[in-house]
């Protein structure tokens, strides 16, 4: 395994959280023990169309609480439509999609409250300081006003922005914002996280910074994160399990192991010679075969991704 | 409203408050009922005053154009003596018409602001909330409001400059306030209204630029209705602007005026345009 995900994975000395945290149940939001543990989203049938192009077509899925699930897949494989319908941005015309058991078309804002979202672009208000814009979220999400400059502190802190807390966003770098995005989202304190290419545009190193936060957050919150990327060695390294989307549908899904040693074994059955054990990007290309550069978005799709890779780079 | 399953979370509070994220595991306590609209409408107004804070250019630039129409119009006109207004000076009758239309300048571009959240995902982050999108658009719809109020202020206080005189009185400065946030609520909303249909910033230019000298013109702003045409006269009767120009000159200056008409149809105005910007805003998510 490549350095799949674990709670326990080492993060560099400068990260304000320690993902060695050990997980238990001893947790405030503990109301009722006998509660039926639900999947953190759980799609059935999933289909979404914009005019005649079925942008969802029939997705089955479901991510277990507390794990890390990265949706891959090419621009247009729908991704961002099925997260959109996940949370509530979007209507579920067919199918049904669920998080933590509650329907998202009928008790969305049961759902919205359960949810920490950071879109692809980058969403941070350049005109705000970071302190200001994570205190919006603390507002709209009903924080009180007498913890709400502590659990500002604490969200800004736990992404290592409590020193640049008061700088106007527009100063920032792009690792910086995406952190910033983070802490916005983790003010109401989520069940689930989902993230929209967080890394998109930004330089390794930061990279591995956004990801050692999250991983950090992850392993002391216990969340759950529903991450898209198109970065095959991020989805090795930190998803615990993954699911390639292509043309609307789940075409592969399990942890980055299990699928390069399936398409592994699936060559070798073939008589195909095999020193190395494929890629995460391997099980990529066979599960959307060639031709996905004619497939891969619209303009929109594509101008979205250059503007955030601008605006970040 | 749903409640959040309680499903048991996994993760150690000791530890997370070792951490200092305790507070960081524990949702906060919904708001119910009628207190969340202004909870949403706060948050947003506070929003317009941090970004006035930090960068007050906006205000001086559009300080500009109010200041000219009051020392270039203002001054010949009420030399010319053409326009009837009751017996005091024409610098003084087209105040508060300045004020309004400076005001509604802002308001009625507020719809590209939000198309560029749209854009920059901000709108589907604050969609993701647990916010009405009616909630949503009373915020903004009042965040205008109190982004016009700032620059009313500027105008009123060059108008005095210029020896307007103007009242003082707390209660009719309150009055003021409210006449200035209800109308930018309105035309903010028609302008959230229109993105929601046109769906790009360009378009909303053109849109906002067509519509803003006509309802500016067809008010009472500049001049009384009485000298108007017939059909300028019919058209005045339905802007909104008219109604809220009407107000200000009658607390203002103490000039006859209709104030339970002109908030009424203010009010009304506000409400409706929420009701539209609303229903519309879904399609600036998708």
């Amino acid at each position: 395994m490549t350095a799949a995900h674990s709670a326990d994975t080492p993060l560099s000395a400068d990260t304000p959280l320690s993902a060695d945290t050990p997980l238990s149940a001893d947790t405030p939001r503990t109301a009722d023990p006998a509660a039926p543990a639900h999947d953190a989203v759980s799609c059935t049938g999933l289909a979404y169309a914009f005019g005649e192009t079925n942008a969802v077509d029939g997705l089955d899925l479901s991510v277990r609480e507390g794990e890390i699930f990265g949706l891959l897949g090419p621009n247009g494989a729908g991704k961002t439509t099925a997260i959109r319908c996940m949370t509530t941005l979007l209507p579920v015309p067919a199918g049904m999609v669920r998080v933590f058991g509650l329907d998202a078309s009928r008790e969305r804002m049961g759902v919205r409250r359960l949810l920490g979202y950071v879109p692809q672009q980058l969403s941070a208000d350049s005109g705000l300081t970071g302190r200001e814009n994570v205190a919006l979220f603390a507002r709209v999400f009903d924080v009180p006003r007498k913890e709400r400059a502590e659990r500002v502190a604490q969200a800004l802190a736990a992404v290592d922005l409590a020193d640049a807390a008061d700088r106007l966003a527009k100063t920032y770098s792009g690792g910086m914002v995406r952190r910033l995005e983070l802490a916005q989202a983790l003010v109401s304190a989520p069940r689930l996280l989902i993230l929209d290419e967080p890394t998109i545009g930004l330089d390794p190193i930061a990279r591995t910074g956004v990801w050692e936060h999250i991983n950090a957050v992850r392993a002391a919150t216990g969340m759950t994160v529903l991450v898209t990327t198109h970065y095959m060695d991020e989805a090795d390294q930190y998803c615990d399990r993954v699911a390639l989307m292509h043309r609307g549908r789940i075409r592969a899904l399990g942890t980055p192991d299990e699928l390069r040693e399936g398409l592994g074994e699936r060559r070798r059955a073939e008589g195909a010679a095999q020193d190395t054990l494929p890629t995460l990007e391997d099980v990529f290309r066979d599960v959307a075969g060639s031709g996905l550069d004619d497939q891969s978005g619209d303009f929109r799709d594509v101008r979205s991704t250059r503007r955030t890779a601008q605006r970040v780079g | 409203m749903s409640e959040a399953p309680a499903v048991p979370r996994n993760a150690s509070a000791d530890r997370a408050r070792e951490q200092g994220i305790a507070l960081l595991l524990q949702p906060p306590r919904p708001r119910s009922g009628w207190r969340l609209v202004p909870a949403r409408v706060g948050a947003m107004c506070a929003v317009e005053l941090q970004k006035l804070r930090h960068d007050r250019t906006e205000l001086y630039t559009r300080a500009v154009q109010p200041a000219l129409w009051l020392l270039i119009f203002g001054q010949t006109f009420t030399r010319i003596k053409a326009i009837p207004t009751g017996g005091i000076p024409y610098i003084d009758y087209m105040a508060p018409g300045i004020i309004a239309q400076s005001a509604m300048f802002i308001a009625i571009f507020y719809g590209i602001q939000i198309i560029w959240e749209r854009d920059a995902g901000v709108l589907n982050k604050l969609l993701v909330t647990p916010t009405p999108r009616s909630a949503l658009i009373t915020g903004k719809a009042f965040a205008a409001g109190v982004k016009s109020l700032i620059q009313a202020i500027v105008v009123i206080v060059i108008a005095a400059v210029l020896g307007v005189a103007l009242t003082w009185n707390p209660l009719k400065l309150l009055g003021v306030a409210a006449a200035v946030i209800l109308g930018s609520a309105f035309f903010s909303c028609l302008s959230m209204t229109i993105a929601g249909i046109v769906l790009s910033r360009d378009r909303l230019m053109g849109f906002g630029q067509a519509i803003t000298m006509p309802l500016f013109f067809a008010s009472n702003a500049l001049y009384p209705v009485a000298v108007m045409p017939g059909w300028l006269q019919a058209v005045s009767k339905v802007n909104p602007l008219s109604y809220q120009v009407d107000a200000l000159r009658g607390l203002l200056l103490g000039t006859h005026a209709h104030l339970a008409l002109d908030f009424g149809v203010l009010l009304v105005a506000a409400a409706a345009g929420i009701a539209a910007a609303s229903s519309l805003l879904g399609r600036l998510a998708r």
